[in-house]
């Protein structure tokens, strides 16, 4: 039996007809084609799936789509305003902090989350902030920097 | 200033727009109209005959659209060691017998994953399980059960590497160390499982999109297993989620996905779940290391030998060359005037053991840099020391092996020196430990027996001045697609935008090995360099006409000015004589070609990259906890081409060699891997990750592109030893057994405890 699920994903209303079972990461993937968000490990430990649900960050892949119902969703996809990208998507290209990309989008939503909770988060907070996100290929240091980078307003937003 | 306008820059990777956004899509993502889902069923016994497997009732269920066995394929036995077929040992799907708990038997094609999951529940394979060997020592034994038919004591493949007269030199030694040490395993945890899409038509042609280190060798692999011809395949390397050895040899993924949709004549997905990619793919060859060194009074060595028995796992894969570069590296990068090296790779009945980032390096290192301090300390001499005493230098030839050009060992050191002079006196338990390497910049192997050069490159140069460059190099992550993109900039004279790369598309680019042995940037560096010369000469052509310029004048191309070296001032726009060669060639697109093949270079590498740590630690003598402090490398590459990228690859090594030396294992029970999943399979987070410093040291290298060289693996090889070494400064215990745990550190604390009283 597929339940109804209304959500909002990066300011667009949704209306879906999904199986129960199905995880949110399942629902933005595979129901709203939104890729960005990648999975890693289906128990909550890699963060490759880490999005912003009402405001905090939660791994998609550790929650039901139906857990999420009338929720407010922020993917990666939704973090540039147009073509103009969020300041921490330009400080990750200005510091090099990725490499492969697959985490990245994860990454991003963590680092976001954490600065929307604290601008001002001090070295070890940064490191708090993405402890649950694994990246293979940067050593993190780079990641650290970039966020670091904003912090001390580096990347003023254009309002 | 620089004489370079692009190289040496620090720019965005030319693929970082899409990956901050969301928008790059990998494998993973791809969905194709029609496609179908693919699941693969793998053998739960160690060692065990198959005496038969129904797929009816998998078949009848709802959803199923085809069930392939090993009697669906060739059955042939695949290897990336084609010249020797007798290496060639791996079914992929088995028709007669499973070798390891994850050998795939069978792969259903579904609907849904979901479907396909529930039908492998519905096969029924009957198994007559074998006895099973797990531990190499044993499995060399007379009685131990023959994993391959005819391969005596299981002795897979073994190497021999000999020069000068090891038995006489040790007579002249001073002192004379024995060692024993054990290398783990390790998981290369990409964060892109292995997946792969498969698309066969009716028209008879396959086209396979994959998460690959080398879209060459899969099509290749490819059509040996399914008998295509190797053009009517054609691989395409999406963004890949990396690689780090793990992605060059033919995947289940990629195999039963092909040999599905050959069936269907539909689009298959395959992707392996976390704990496949665990369990099932290929991982770090563990190796047991027997080392005897012998050194005069004043520290010089004189002779060494080694003797390694390797974890072979159940299948060749690339564990043979891991086994020879074990033992050349494991003379690095000293000059040892005698040395003797026997391997022996073993067949046992776990996950076949590989390549992964380093090859065989990392395990040397360790050994190597842990003795080299025991024989130090024996001698009272000090560990730096030591090392300049011995180190390699430029243009220095390991006897009949490798001739070695470019190499700043010694200033490397020299600035490892400064780093541990400024760190002063540390407080209790805390110790700096340092380790010297280095690592070859792609490898003169031709294993695969390739008939294409190592590297090639097209460059065409489009009417608006754009250059469209293909090659079959795989940016996996470690940005290759930045790096080559940047050479081919800088060789045309124009910006790092007017480069649109194409990669790692057997159907558009040229062959290319593919990213291993940290071989791009030289080899298919090498390559784009030579396509980007053959396009500019050809505009230049036009362009000497335009400018009637006198025979004695040199003419250049500088940020898209094409001009008199002299002159500068003197000259023409680069879009304009582009438009009009193009006009001149009857309307033909300017193309440039080049390739790379090492000649002349000896029987390992082109150029070797060195480079010195130090790693620091603190200890709680309570615990046996140790915090990475501080990781500090001195590292040489020759010219940095893209100092952002080398960056990365410097701090990303520390995280994947320091989880090495100090967390990262695979405790097996019955060769059952126990942590098949990232919660239990204990990686360096950010949380535990060190503070790193960078000290790059300027060489060039006269082989390379623009004097380059690599900076990708090398860098994994320092961090082990540099750890043990520095835990042995810390607290004084030694720990020649990896990793290099909190258990291990403190029961060896107790011993030596008990010692004192």
């Amino acid at each position: 039996m597929k339940k109804e699920l209304r959500l909002t994903v990066n300011g667009q209303p949704y209306e879906l007809y999904i199986k129960p079972k199905t995880l949110l990461v399942e629902a933005l993937r595979d129901q709203l084609g939104l890729t960005g968000t990648k999975r890693g490990c289906n128990e909550s430990a890699c963060g490759a799936c880490t999005v912003i649900l009402n405001g905090m960050a939660v791994k998609s892949c550790s929650i039901l789509a139906l857990q999420a119902d009338g929720g407010e969703v922020l993917t990666v996809e939704g973090l540039a305003r147009g073509t103009e990208l969020h300041p921490l998507q330009k400080a990750f290209l200005d510091y090099g902090a990725f490499q492969c990309g697959f985490c990245t989008p994860g990454m991003l939503m963590s680092a976001t989350a954490l600065l929307d909770e604290n601008p001002k988060p001090t070295k070890e907070q940064i490191k708090e902030g993405i402890d649950g996100n694994i990246c293979r290929c940067t050593g993190y240091n780079s990641i650290i920097r970039a966020v670091t980078a904003v912090v001390k307003g580096e990347y003023k937003e254009e309002k | 200033m620089s004489k370079y306008s692009v190289i040496g820059q620090r720019v965005h990777r030319v693929d970082g727009p899409e990956k901050v956004t969301g928008g790059a899509k990998y494998t993973f993502d791809l969905v194709l109209p029609n496609m179908l889902y693919g699941k693969i069923l793998r053998s739960p016994h160690p060692h065990a005959k198959i005496l038969k497997i129904d797929t009816s009732k998998a078949e009848k269920l709802i959803g199923v659209k085809a069930v392939v066995t090993g009697k669906d394929t060739l059955g042939r036995k695949q290897g990336i060691w084609r010249r020797f077929p007798e290496l060639c040992d791996e079914e992929i799907l088995c028709r007669e017998k499973v070798r390891y708990i994850g050998d795939p038997v069978a792969a259903v094609a579904a609907i849904d994953e979901d479907t396909a999951e529930e039908a492998l529940d519905l096969i029924e394979v009957e198994y007559e399980p074998l006895p099973a060997v797990f531990d190499p020592l044993e499995a060399i034994k007379e009685d131990a059960p023959q994993i391959h038919e005819g391969v005596e004591l299981n002795i897979n493949v073994t190497r021999h590497i000999e020069w000068g007269d090891v038995d006489e030199a040790f007579k002249k030694c001073d002192h004379i160390r024995e060692d024993q040490f054990k290398c783990s395993s390790q998981a290369h945890v990409c964060m892109e499982t292995h997946d792969a899409v498969a698309s066969f038509g009716y028209d008879g042609k396959l086209t396979v999109w994959t998460s690959t280190q080398s879209s060459y060798y899969i099509q290749r692999l490819l059509a040996d297993m399914t008998g295509l011809r190797e053009s009517d395949i054609r691989v395409i390397k999406p963004p890949t989620g990396g690689g780090f050895g793990s992605k060059f040899e033919l995947d289940s993924a990629q195999f039963c996905a092909s040999v599905l949709s050959m069936k269907l004549c539909k689009p298959v997905k395959i992707v392996l779940t976390r704990e496949e990619e665990f369990t099932a793919t290929k991982r770090r060859t563990p190796m047991y290391y027997y080392v005897k060194l012998g050194a005069k009074k004043d520290g010089t060595l004189l002779a060494k030998e080694t003797r390694v028995i390797t974890e072979g796992g159940a299948y060749t894969a690339m564990g043979a060359t891991a086994l020879y570069l074990t033992g050349f590296f494991s003379s690095f990068p000293y000059k040892y005037p005698n040395y003797r090296y026997d391997g022996y790779r073993v067949y046992t009945n776990t996950a076949p053991t590989s390549a992964m980032r380093g090859f065989g390096a990392p395990q040397s290192t360790f050994v190597g840099e842990s003795q080299l301090d025991m024989m130090a300390e024996d001698l009272g001499i000090d560990p730096i020391e030591i090392r300049r005493k011995n180190g390699m230098t430029p243009n220095y030839e390991v006897p009949g092996q490798a001739y070695i050009q470019s190499c700043g060992l010694h200033q490397c050191l020299d600035k490892i020196e400064e780093h541990i002079k400024e760190r002063g006196k540390l407080p209790p338990n805390r110790g700096i430990g340092i380790a010297a390497y280095g690592f070859m910049s792609g490898g003169i192997f031709n294993w695969f027996d390739t008939p294409y050069a190592f590297s090639a490159a097209i460059v065409r140069i489009n009417i608006d001045g754009k250059v469209d460059l293909f090659t079959g190099a795989c940016d996996i992550g470690q940005g290759s697609d930045t790096t080559l993109s940047m050479i081919c900039a800088e060789e045309l004279g124009v910006r790092l935008e007017d480069i649109r790369i194409h990669s790692g598309d057997t159907g558009i680019c040229p062959a290319d090995l593919g990213a291993w042995g940290s071989r791009e940037t030289l080899m298919n560096g090498n390559a784009v360099k030579m396509a980007a010369a053959d396009a500019k000469r050809q505009i230049m052509e036009f362009a000497a006409a335009k400018l009637g310029a006198n025979i004695v004048y040199d003419m250049d191309i500088k940020d898209r000015w094409i001009h008199f070296v002299d002159r500068p001032e003197r000259g023409v726009s680069y879009f304009d004589i582009v438009k009009e060669a193009i006009r001149g060639k009857y309307g033909e697109v300017i193309i440039g070609r080049g390739h790379y093949t090492p000649h002349r270079k000896g029987m390992i590498s082109p150029a070797y990259s060195f480079g010195a740590q130090a790693a620091e630690v603190a200890v709680d003598t309570e615990t046996g906890r140790y915090k990475l402090v501080n990781v500090t490398t001195a590292h040489e590459s020759g010219t940095v081409i893209n100092p952002v990228g080398i960056e990365g690859q410097l701090e990303g090594a520390i995280m994947m060699a320091g989880g090495y030396g100090f967390c990262e294992d695979q405790p097996m029970d019955e060769g059952k891997i126990l942590n098949p999943s990232i919660a239990d399979y204990k990686l360096i987070r950010s949380l535990d990750m060190p503070e790193t410093k960078i000290l790059e040291i300027d060489t060039y290298e006269p082989e390379g592109p623009f004097g380059a060289k690599e900076a990708g693996e090398g860098l994994t090889n320092p961090t082990a030893g540099a750890i043990a070494n520095a835990v042995y400064k810390a607290v004084g215990v030694r720990i020649n057994d990896l990793p290099i745990t909190p258990e291990k550190v403190l029961r060896a604390l107790k011993e030596k405890k008990k010692k004192i009283k």
